[in-house]
């Protein structure tokens, strides 16, 4: 069995008396992409946020590979390797596209909040830029104002900005959300490829995309799971065809 | 866009330094003084505008810190010889970045219009500490008899009591200041703090500790208003409570806006042009605090990136790029 | 302290409370309402005491006061809403507060030409200048019973409204979601003006009951505002429920930090604030929020 990345145990997270997320249980595994799904409300959004730090979890454990980042708040989970993107598009608009990237990897630079001297010295800081937005496929677009981009492209910059703080695991909500049919190309052909070294978790409607990006599904109704595997046996599981699946017809 | 040959970056400041360096030895001693007044709110300004500008963080409090600083100086000075400045000044400064500190500490807990009102509280709380107790002579204030002085092995190096002396200390101390922040500002910290002013979620699940950072430059804010209020209190001779108050603390981000927010000399431009105003309102007006308040108003109505809008229709083309962003590097030109 | 002192004090804790409450109220309405936060809000709170000076000495009859100075502050803040407030929607905070800062200035100015700098003072109507004996060497008056009531009755007036009342409920939408009344065809432009002269007439009205139980003096309206700010920062933004709340435990602190700890009286209002904000940054009754 592939090495596991993110282990989350039992979390349980509640809004007044409304359980948005009870005894959810799951296990990102490295190299593969991770997909949540259910229907609106079912408490996807809010597990993000309970893995990012964003909510902090009423009961249970998550595990960031061998360290516990349950209490930890989310620029310290960033910075034990857990790199999110958001569903609305979350970029520093006026900052060009090299900016944004570069913030992005001075972050998880050894001094990220050094004083003195400019931005542009530490070479480690500027690799990882450099490589990031080639990654993500902004090359040659580097000096362009966020704000000016495309939605397709503020996406790829979103996603180039969490490469360049070098996570261990990513999480992405609704990626494709809004998204043109030739732009959802390229997006889903980009985080197909964040996968290799690193562990993706991500938040889809789009079934299509969806079963052809994830390799292990986790289904979620109502606050809690229903089903969790890999695609071909979840799409059988009954509780998932009348929950949800059901209404989506050969999609599944 | 550019018709004509660019200028050196270098040459416009420059200038104003050579400027600022000749004009105690063409003006009377009057002017002297003012421009020593205008450099000291200068800083204070631009101390501001690193809270305000580069932070996003709208304080209401930096005339606390500015004062806090004066009475450390009306505290300490001897009465009937001068002060030391290599003790006192250090001392000042500490003194208004612990206060910074303090209420830094508590009032970053809170965003935006909170941020507002808790920063303005706190400072009436400090205005309040010298207004009620004894410290510093109550609501009556205290003075500063003889200015700070610079001696080793008591031989006196520099006698602040003289205009031209205590002109060139301030416009060394202003050069500094405006050395260290545009360092600041263009420093990984600096660009971090503006991460965070414009988003300040994004900024923190890239692993940036918002709270430190902003606490951090809050705190350095702080510190320089207090070097500003010391040489203020030295210039006056005089503390009041009213140093402290928050009317100060208005007029100061009135110079900030004026100046412009997006640079690092702008405010000391806006507390160029609030004073030179001032000054020319109360020699002809008796109501000139109508007239400025009106002033105050126009000018956030009309020119809400502060005097350097009117550059174009003044001379006909862009001078700068548009204000799009602070992180281009020259962000601290004029 | 005996008890019947205590009690004294404690009236006096909740008729300064109350006070507050009605300046502070409008304070949070405009903020919540209009996302304007407004500096000036202290100086309506003088204007409105030398309102009540000026119409109480002029007409000999306090209640004239206290209608023509509220209608004269309603109709005020309907023309600043007009020519300089609804630029402020939208911009930022820092030029709502320097627009309300030049307001300041113009107000003080024109204050001081039509009323001059003097401290006034201001009789309460005869039928209410009276005291109520407590003990022999004792008594408390009536007005400021009388403050209490009135506050009170404003207060269940305001809230009826909020709570009850089509207005309101726009307001309660309004503050939750701009967006969502804009798009139910709600004319906002109308429910503006007429929120901020609210809640300026409400500063106003503080300063108009106030004055014959205190000095009517240039200077008041700056204590006030901060004062507000702090209630408005204990109870939660927008809350005016919050506003009561806040309102109140700064009468008590106030009230009983004076009898219990003179010398420090002054600062336990920002001790207790810090501490309020150790505890719930947003304010008591405000959302929570990481």
């Amino acid at each position: 069995m592939a090495e596991i990345a993110l282990h989350a145990r039992r979390l349980r997270k509640q809004f007044g008396g409304v359980r948005a997320v009870s005894d959810v249980s799951i296990d990102v595994h490295a190299n593969e992409v991770h997909a949540v799904i259910g229907p609106n409300g079912a408490g996807k959004s809010t597990l993000i946020n309970l893995l990012s730090g964003e909510l902090f979890v009423n009961a249970g454990s998550i595990m960031l590979g061998e360290v516990d980042i349950t209490g930890l708040a989310p620029d310290q989970r960033a910075r034990a390797g857990l790199g999110r993107a958001y569903q609305k598009t979350t970029i520093f608009p006026r900052f060009s596209v090299h900016e944004n990237v570069r913030l992005a990897a001075q972050a998880r630079s050894h001094a990220p909040l050094r004083m003195f001297g400019g931005i542009a010295t530490n070479d480690e800081v500027n690799r990882r830029t450099d490589a990031a937005i080639a990654k993500a496929g902004l090359a040659g677009r580097e000096s362009i104002v966020a704000n000016l981009l495309s939605h397709g492209e503020q996406r790829q910059l979103e996603i180039a900005m969490v490469l360049a703080t070098d996570p261990k695991i990513i999480l992405l909500d609704e990626p494709l959300a809004g998204m043109g049919q030739a732009e959802a190309r390229a997006i889903i052909a980009l985080i197909a490829s964040l996968k290799q070294g690193r562990a993706v978790l991500i938040v889809e409607h789009d079934m299509d995309a969806v079963f052809e990006l994830a390799d292990r599904l986790t289904v979620m109704h109502d606050g809690h799971v229903i089903a969790t595997g890999v695609p071909a046996e979840v799409r059988l599981h009954p509780a998932v065809r009348e929950a949800y699946l059901g209404n989506h017809g050969d999609a599944a | 866009m550019r018709a004509r040959p660019r200028l050196p970056s270098w040459l416009v400041p420059f200038l104003c330094l050579m400027a600022a360096v000749a004009l105690p030895f063409w003006v009377p001693t009057y002017y002297t003084q003012f421009a020593s007044k205008a450099l000291i709110m200068g800083m204070l300004a631009m101390a501001l505008n690193l809270a305000v500008g580069q932070g996003g963080l709208v304080s209401l409090c930096h005339a606390a810190f500015f004062g806090v600083a004066g009475y450390v100086l009306a505290l300490t000075s001897p009465k009937y010889d001068a002060a030391s400045l290599l003790l006192t000044l250090p001392l000042a400064v500490l003194a208004s970045g612990l206060a910074a500190l303090a209420i830094g500490a508590l009032a970053l807990r809170t965003r935006g219009v909170y941020f507002i009102m808790v920063t303005l509280a706190f400072g009436e709380m400090l205005y309040f500490f010298f207004h009620d107790t004894g410290i510093g002579g109550g609501s009556d204030g205290a003075f500063i008899n003889l200015k700070p002085e610079i001696a080793i092995a008591g031989r006196q190096l520099l006698d602040l009591d003289k205009p031209m002396a205590f002109y060139f200390v301030v416009l060394a101390f202003t050069v500094g200041v405006i050395a260290l922040l545009l360092m600041l500002v263009r420093s990984p910290f600096g660009h971090a703090l503006a991460a965070a002013r414009d988003n300040e979620r994004r900024a923190r699940s890239l692993g940036f500790p918002i709270f430190r950072i902003r606490l951090i430059a809050f705190t350095i804010s702080g510190a320089l208003a207090g070097l500003a209020g010391y040489f203020a209190a030295a210039q006056f001779g005089f503390v009041a409570p009213e140093m402290l108050g928050w009317h100060q603390s208005a007029t100061v981000l009135a110079m900030v806006l004026i100046g412009g927010l997006q640079s690092v000399t702008g405010p000391l431009l806006g507390a160029l042009v609030l004073l030179g105003l001032e000054e020319v309102l109360k020699a002809n007006l008796a109501q000139w605090k109508l007239a400025e308040g009106l002033i105050v108003i126009a000018i956030v109505l009309a020119l809400p990136n502060g005097v350097r809008q009117l550059w174009p229709l003044l001379f006909g083309q862009p001078r700068q790029k548009p204000s799009s962003g602070k992180v281009a590097p020259e962000t601290g030109r004029g | 302290m005996d008890l019947i002192t205590f009690g004294v004090q404690l009236l006096n804790a909740i008729q300064y409370g109350m006070v507050l409450f009605l300046v502070a109220s409008g304070l949070t309405l405009v903020f919540g309402i209009l996302g304007v936060i407004n500096l000036a809000h202290g100086a309506f709170y003088m204007l409105g005491a030398y309102l009540a000076y000026w119409i109480a000495a002029a007409t000999g009859n306090f209640l004239i006061a206290v209608v023509a100075g509220v209608a004269i502050a309603f109709v005020v803040g309907l023309l600043l809403e007009n020519v300089f407030i609804r630029r402020l929607y939208g911009r930022d905070h820092l030029a709502q507060v320097l627009l309300s800062f030049g307001l300041i200035l113009v107000i003080d100015e024109v204050r001081e030409m039509l009323f001059g700098k003097d401290v006034h003072a201001v009789t309460p109507p005869a039928w209410l200048s009276g005291s109520i004996q407590l003990t022999t060497n004792l008594s408390y008056p009536v007005y400021r019973l009388a403050i209490c009531v009135f506050c009170l009755a404003v207060a269940g007036l305001i809230f009826l409204v909020i709570t009850r009342t089509k207005i309101g409920m726009i307001v309660r939408a309004g503050a939750e979601n701009r967006e969502m009344t804009r798009v139910l065809g709600i004319n906002y432009d109308s429910v503006n003006r007429y929120v901020f002269a609210t809640g300026i007439a409400l500063a106003a009205l503080g300063g108009i009951v106030i004055a014959p139980i205190s000095t009517v003096f240039p200077g008041m309206g700056d204590s006030m505002l901060i004062l507000s700010f702090v209630v408005v920062v204990l109870g939660g933004i927008g809350s005016v429920a919050g506003a009561a709340i806040g309102a109140l435990l700064i009468g008590l602190t106030d009230t009983f930090g004076k009898v219990f700890f003179p010398s420090v009286s002054g600062i336990l209002i920002y001790l207790l604030m810090a501490l309020v904000l150790l505890w719930r940054p947003n304010g008591i009754l405000g959302r929570r929020e990481i």
